[in-house]
């Protein structure tokens, strides 16, 4: 099953934030891979070491007080971790490229869209200005925005929301990543334009056959658009496998709880007035996991055995693995 | 077609095009002194002296019988030379110190900071009087000392706007497509921190005017009997009371060309920003 190579794996990798109240593990151990052209997606509640572990990759957390502190992040056989920052520069948006989760201020205010999406272009594809600028207008039109020869010309301040998302996306491929990470893409977005950037992304994602990370609390959009679901919670993974059957038969009680609590249309009509199911407790405080599973205090299925020992990410049949002492192998 | 579009721009705000009016009229004067003064700046008449304006000496005349409009315009060059050089000195040295300070942050920061913070605890005429007394007398030496004694303000300044442009997005976005500290310094952060800096360098030039004023009073500035227009307004001092005219006259084309130089930055400030620019170009 597995692919020989993968294009992107992250081997244990642990970023932590040193700060005055002590060493926050946002990403504690976390492995996974992106195959090519694979779309994952990384879900888990706020605080999860879901963006973390994003911009791990791209080797952008900030530092002080955040510090990658040891794995690989193998990116076509490379490990991103030992290469100079130079040479870490020319992969960032070449091959590996992020979009965020707020268009309102991922744009730079004083340049017109066309030209940021041609300095890109110019940055790290040797092209004229000429043709990095028509290469541009093209994206424009790629990235479906109507009339792009004018629109090119406009500041984002001119544009909607949904319309500078389709803006970063096209800058963030202008130059053919073979990795796009979008964290939460589009969650500052209403839902009929949350649909159509998915579309697009789904549409150039197979054009350009680019792999794409999707970060997002929302499992509908999850659902929607990935082949492989990665759980994450408290910088741990705690489930992966493909999304089908994670859906079907979520094997971790977080992710189980995950699904319950999603709230679900028709639902009330058929089984009259229920409460949303939701996990109770509160993501821990990262400072201070509790010990075992950092699940356990949550857990409605935790036994003795969890408070105790922290379980390992064991693989189960079916391409799947899942970090619990229930799961059965 | 651009460069059209943002002279008609400016047209549509009356501010700007009345400080680009009284700038031009200055840099004019500046430019055709020899030409537009009816008397030489320097000739001295005893005969005439401290006389009030009338239709013979336009502006009246100083203690040493010297046309005050003839000075006034010959000293506008010199004004000028030393306001906008040692403005420029501040504003660059300033600009880049305070953007690579805040924006590498940790040990470059404080230290950057550290000096610029030493430079303004002194105070700035001390600091000019200091320097002037290194490097001697002269006119190069007062816009060195004024350029100075105007980093810190700068470097402080954008400091403040760079702390907050850094943390923005784009900022973040502009680095995970992989842009250069230098792409990122100059092409997204300067351009959107450059606004107070301006609205700082036109108030900064009545500054420099002013402290090229005090160092010629002090007899370190611009030797007599070259005109500036800091000197005559200190010269006028002594005689306020039974010529006011030379103090006010002088004390004029400075507040004036201040005020030339404040509308059009403010002008600038709306044009470089491309919000405002909509609304000039929808007007």
């Amino acid at each position: 099953m597995n692919t020989p190579s993968p294009l992107l794996h992250l081997n244990h990798l642990k970023t932590h934030f040193f700060t005055v109240e002590g060493t926050a593990k946002a990403v504690d151990d976390v492995s996974f891979s992106l195959n090519k052209g694979e779309t994952i997606g990384l879900v888990g509640e706020s605080g999860c070491g879901k963006s973390v572990t994003a911009l791990s990759i791209m080797r952008l957390v900030k530092d002080p007080p955040g510090k990658i502190v040891s794995g690989e992040i193998l990116f076509d056989g490379t490990d991103l971790l030992q290469i100079p920052a130079s040479r870490m520069k020319s992969i960032r948006g070449k091959r590996i490229a992020m979009i965020f989760q707020e268009p309102m201020t991922s744009l730079n205010p004083v340049y017109t869209i066309g030209d940021q999406i041609a300095e890109m272009l110019l940055v790290h594809e040797n092209l004229s200005k000429k043709e990095s600028w028509e290469r541009a207008v093209d994206m424009i039109a790629k990235v479906q925005i109507p009339v792009p020869e004018r629109r090119a010309h406009e500041y984002p301040h001119q544009l909607s929301g949904g319309m500078r998302q389709r803006a970063m996306i096209a800058m963030a491929l202008a130059c053919k990543p073979e990795i796009l990470i979008a964290d939460e893409p589009t969650t500052a977005l209403d839902v009929t334009v949350q649909a159509q950037i998915l579309d697009l992304m789904q549409q150039l994602k197979e054009e350009f056959g680019t792999a794409i990370i999707l970060i997002s609390h929302d499992l509908g959009i999850i659902a929607e658009t990935v082949e492989r679901i990665v759980v994450m919670y408290a910088g741990k993974v705690v489930e992966e496998g493909p999304s089908l059957s994670v859906f079907d038969a979520p094997k971790h009680p977080y992710t189980k709880g995950l699904f319950k609590s999603r709230p679900k249309i028709g639902e009330r009509s058929q089984f009259g007035r229920r409460r949303l199911l939701e996990i109770q407790g509160a993501v821990p405080n990262l400072f201070q996991l509790p010990g075992g599973c950092s699940f356990h205090t949550r857990c409605v299925e935790a036994v003795e055995t969890c408070r105790r020992i922290s379980p390992e990410l064991i693989s189960t049949s079916d391409n799947r693995k899942v970090r619990c002492h229930l799961a059965n192998p | 077609m651009k460069g059209t579009s943002m002279i008609q721009m400016l047209r549509k705000s009356p501010t700007a095009v009345a400080g680009c009016i009284i700038v031009a009229l200055v840099l004019l004067s500046a430019a055709f002194a020899p030409w537009l003064s009816p008397y030489s700046p320097v000739d001295m008449d005893l005969y005439s002296r401290l006389k009030p304006p009338s239709l013979k000496h336009p502006l009246g005349t100083d203690e040493l019988g010297r046309d005050l409009l003839s000075r006034i315009i010959w000293g506008a060059r010199v004004s000028l030379k030393v306001g906008v050089i040692s403005v420029g000195i501040g504003l660059i040295f300033g600009v880049v110190l305070g953007l690579v300070g805040a924006y590498f942050g940790g040990v470059t920061e404080k230290t950057i900071f550290g000096v610029v913070d030493l430079l303004l605890s002194i105070p700035s005429l001390l600091l000019a009087l200091a320097i002037v007394a290194t490097l001697g007398p002269g006119i190069t030496q007062v816009m060195v000392a004024v350029g100075i004694s105007l980093v810190p303000a700068f470097a402080r300044v954008t400091r403040g706007s760079v702390l907050t442009v850094k943390e923005q997005n784009y900022v973040l976005g502009a680095k995970a497509l992989g842009a250069s500290h230098f792409d990122i310094m100059t092409r997204y952060i300067l351009p959107n921190v450059i606004t107070p800096v301006i609205v700082l360098a036109t108030l900064n030039l009545a500054f420099a005017l002013i402290m090229e004023a005090a160092l010629s009073f002090l007899g370190i500035g611009v030797q007599p009997p070259d005109p500036t227009w800091g000197s005559i307004l200190s010269e006028g001092r002594m005689t306020i009371r039974t010529a006011s005219w030379v103090s006010t006259f002088s004390g004029l084309a400075i507040t004036l060309t201040v005020m030339g130089f404040n509308l059009l930055g403010d002008g600038l400030r709306d044009l470089l920003d491309p919000r405002m620019r909509r609304i000039l170009q929808a007007k």
